[in-house]
């Protein structure tokens, strides 16, 4: 007999006689302590995101890309992680070419095998896009693919991170109900909710454990 | 100074152990201050007495429809997860997981493991393991990383370095990685983030555990704040999941409740930084992630509590941590004393199922039944009830039939026969009328000590006049009135 079939026929034999369970979720459990108004979903997500040491901006969507600039300028960083066949990433190189900016724009555009070392310890920064966010815990939801890869947001001491203001949800719930996330999910969903940290030592939290230092969100408000 | 009480070091049972950490006031200031501060923060999390009551309401029938439909639930998460490319192994023993684990590690030649923080992989005592067969396992857990490099076992299923202070871990770094000593936690961290970057870059494998295996779309759930889970889970080429059997829930929309419950329970945070939802290896376009995912699904003693309908709620366990945080006796007695993987109230209820109550006999009576850890288990576990029936077989003769793994631990003839006179004595009113007449008048004979109780109280000695003589007097004087 294998372990699966022993372990199957164990709990079979606990459950004989018993009838399984109604499904009597209540959503309204997850759902009516979460909810805000539409003008207060942003300021809610903010304050508990810079409260977890996020830096969050308000931009309009089409002056982001020099918002970028001003803030690798002040950490005078050298590089910049991107995704150049996104919308997003076009547009960034866009106003890159323009600007003439020094800071070199890398490309995540081949396996991580290629490029493991540069990728684990050379890059500064990245920035990624999201799917949405979510007012009632403050969190990004990041849907990695192709052209975004997971590691994108997790390796570079800072991750910058664009979310279009319409896209903020009140909670989880309402989150996987309009994206309908049990028709499909990617191989890796991600919520986010502020730079890597730890309280390990004595419960003094300390940020920039093992993913970014640093997670500026970018609320492009007219989007 | 401070006594450092690594597990391995220590011998004898609960009692001994209790004994060394009860006088360790290093120790005992680094629970108090940490306890006291998690009892906090958990409370500031759950403002609304009525959000929250709903909400373990729902925890606790979620976790109940799931074991209603275990092995059902099991086969839909097998099926999913294989759908997506993931390949699942199920594991009755310890040795059994760790013989799979080092199958695969062993398929793709590795010699080098990172491991995200995994209860499931304590039990399995897979770093030794591995060792022994020339893999090395490392902890990339801040908290598990202090522990592991210590030659100690966690102390807290949340917060695995929690009995050690900031000069206990600077010395260690010191000592072990040849840094220089600082009290500066922001430091500390920073060499732990240094070591480990190179070993998430290199290592073959990653292991980690799982919070929430959803049956629905075959996820695997894991939450965390460091990112070392999703470090473990993405750089190595590889990536084994273990977990235990009870760990699945039905749909996606099961786990909005549960996360809340348990980052609230056990941090008192909203949610952690990460939240993690995997659903299958790299895909053939794509340009990072493993080639390959693995879950471990681990019995180890579960199926037999599953069989027992009262003992099955151990089995809601989120793994929260709530109920050691909140427990009189684990704060004082800290992790360590517990001897085993799962330390405080939780540990007391399951580790009996894996281990027998044989290993474990003192562990259902090392608790005042204040009824704390119930009170504030997110998915209302009756663990004072459980203890309080772990206690009853811990004491059934053979012929009885203890339904626990090594019930009757402590059954004993003598024990037996002292309380079957007591009663005896307490229902025989001819009995009971001679006793008391001997009790008061030769009651100078009472011993002076009786076992631990005159350790801090005086002895009992009886009156010279029982009750019943007093009140007989009393209506005689006052004409029955």
């Amino acid at each position: 007999m294998s372990a699966r079939s022993n372990i199957l026929n164990k709990l079979r034999t606990g459950l004989a006689g018993s009838i399984p369970r109604p499904d009597d979720f209540d959503e309204r459990l997850v759902t009516e302590p979460w909810q805000y108004a539409p003008e207060d979903r942003v300021m809610r997500l903010r304050n508990l995101m810079e409260a977890v040491h996020t830096e969050v901006h308000q931009v309009r969507s089409d002056d982001w890309p020099e918002k970028v600039a001003a803030i690798l300028a002040e950490r005078e960083l050298g590089n910049l992680l991107h995704a150049p066949a996104t919308v997003h990433g076009q547009q960034l190189a866009v106003h890159w070419e323009q600007s003439g900016s020094h800071v070199q724009l890398l490309a995540y555009d081949r396996p991580v095998e290629e490029w493991k070392e540069e990728l684990f310890w050379q890059v500064d920064a990245s920035i990624t896009g999201t799917v949405g966010a979510i007012a009632a815990t403050g969190s990004l939801v990041l849907w990695p693919d192709r052209h975004e890869p997971r590691l994108m947001s997790l390796l570079p001491p800072l991750h910058i991170a664009l979310l279009k203001a319409s896209e903020i949800e009140d909670n989880l719930y309402a989150m996987m109900q309009r994206q309908n996330w049990s028709a499909g999910l990617p191989t890796n969903l991600l919520l986010v909710s502020g730079p890597s940290k730890t309280a390990d030592i004595e419960q003094v939290l300390a940020y920039g454990a093992h993913g970014p230092k640093e997670l500026v969100v970018l609320i492009l408000e007219d989007a | 100074m401070s006594q450092r009480i690594p597990v391995t070091e220590l011998t004898g049972g609960f009692r001994d152990r209790a004994e060394v950490a009860l006088a360790d006031g290093q120790l005992r200031t680094n629970f108090r201050t940490a306890m006291d501060s998690l009892m906090k923060k958990r409370a500031d999390a759950f403002p609304d007495e009525e959000e929250r009551e709903g909400l373990r309401e729902l925890g606790n029938r979620i976790k109940a429809r799931a074991l209603s439909r275990l092995p059902d639930l099991l086969e839909q998460l097998e099926a999913k997860l294989t759908d997506n490319g993931v390949q699942v192994h199920w594991a009755e023993t310890t040795e059994q997981a760790n013989e799979i684990v080092h199958g695969i590690i062993q398929a793709r030649q590795g010699t080098q493991v990172v491991k995200g923080k995994s209860m499931v992989s304590e039990e399995m005592e897979m770093n030794d393991y591995l060792a022994e067969r020339g893999v090395e396992c490392l902890e990339s857990d801040m908290g598990e990383y202090i522990v592991q490099l210590d030659g100690e076992k966690p102390s807290h299923i949340i917060m695995p370095a929690i009995h050690k202070n900031r000069y206990q871990v600077a010395r260690l770094f010191h000592d072990k990685l040849g840094v220089d000593e600082t009290d500066d936690v922001n430091e500390l961290i920073q060499i732990g983030r240094r070591t480990l970057r190179r070993k998430f870059m290199e290592a073959d494998v990653g292991v980690s555990g799982v919070n929430f295996a959803i049956a629905e779309t075959g996820t695997l759930l894991l939450v965390e704040n460091e990112g070392n889970g999703r470090m473990s889970t993405t750089a190595p080429p590889v990536h084994v999941a273990v977990t235990g059997i009870e760990k699945v829930v039905e749909n996606l929309r099961d786990v909005v409740p549960l996360l809340s419950l348990l980052t609230r329970s056990a941090l008192g945070q909203p949610i952690t930084t990460y939240v993690n939802l995997i659903s299958g290896p790299r895909k053939a376009d794509e340009l990072d992630g493993p080639e390959e995912v693995h879950l471990v699904l681990l019995d180890n003693g579960r199926s037999g509590a599953f069989a027992d309908a009262q003992m099955r709620q151990t089995l809601n366990c989120i793994r929260c941590g709530a109920c050691m945080n909140h427990c009189p006796v684990y704060t004082r007695v800290g992790g360590h004393t517990y001897g085993e993987v799962y330390p405080g109230p939780i540990g007391k209820i399951v580790t009996p199922h894996m281990v027998g109550l044989h290993q474990v006999p003192d562990h259902p009576s090392a608790s005042s039944l204040c009824g704390a850890c119930g009170e504030v288990c997110p998915v209302k576990i009756p663990i004072p009830e459980l203890l309080q029936r772990l206690r009853q077989e811990n004491v059934k003769s053979p012929a009885e039939g203890p339904k626990v793994k090594d019930g009757g631990a402590k059954y004993s003839r003598k024990e037996r026969l002292i309380w079957r006179f007591w009663r005896t004595l307490n229902s025989t009113p001819a009995l009971y009328r001679l006793f008391l007449w001997g009790a008061t008048r030769f009651r100078k004979l009472t011993p002076k000590h009786v076992g631990p109780w005159t350790q801090n109280h005086t002895a009992p000695v009886p009156a010279k006049r029982s009750l019943h003589d007093l009140a007989r007097e009393h209506l005689a004087r006052n004409g029955g009135q």
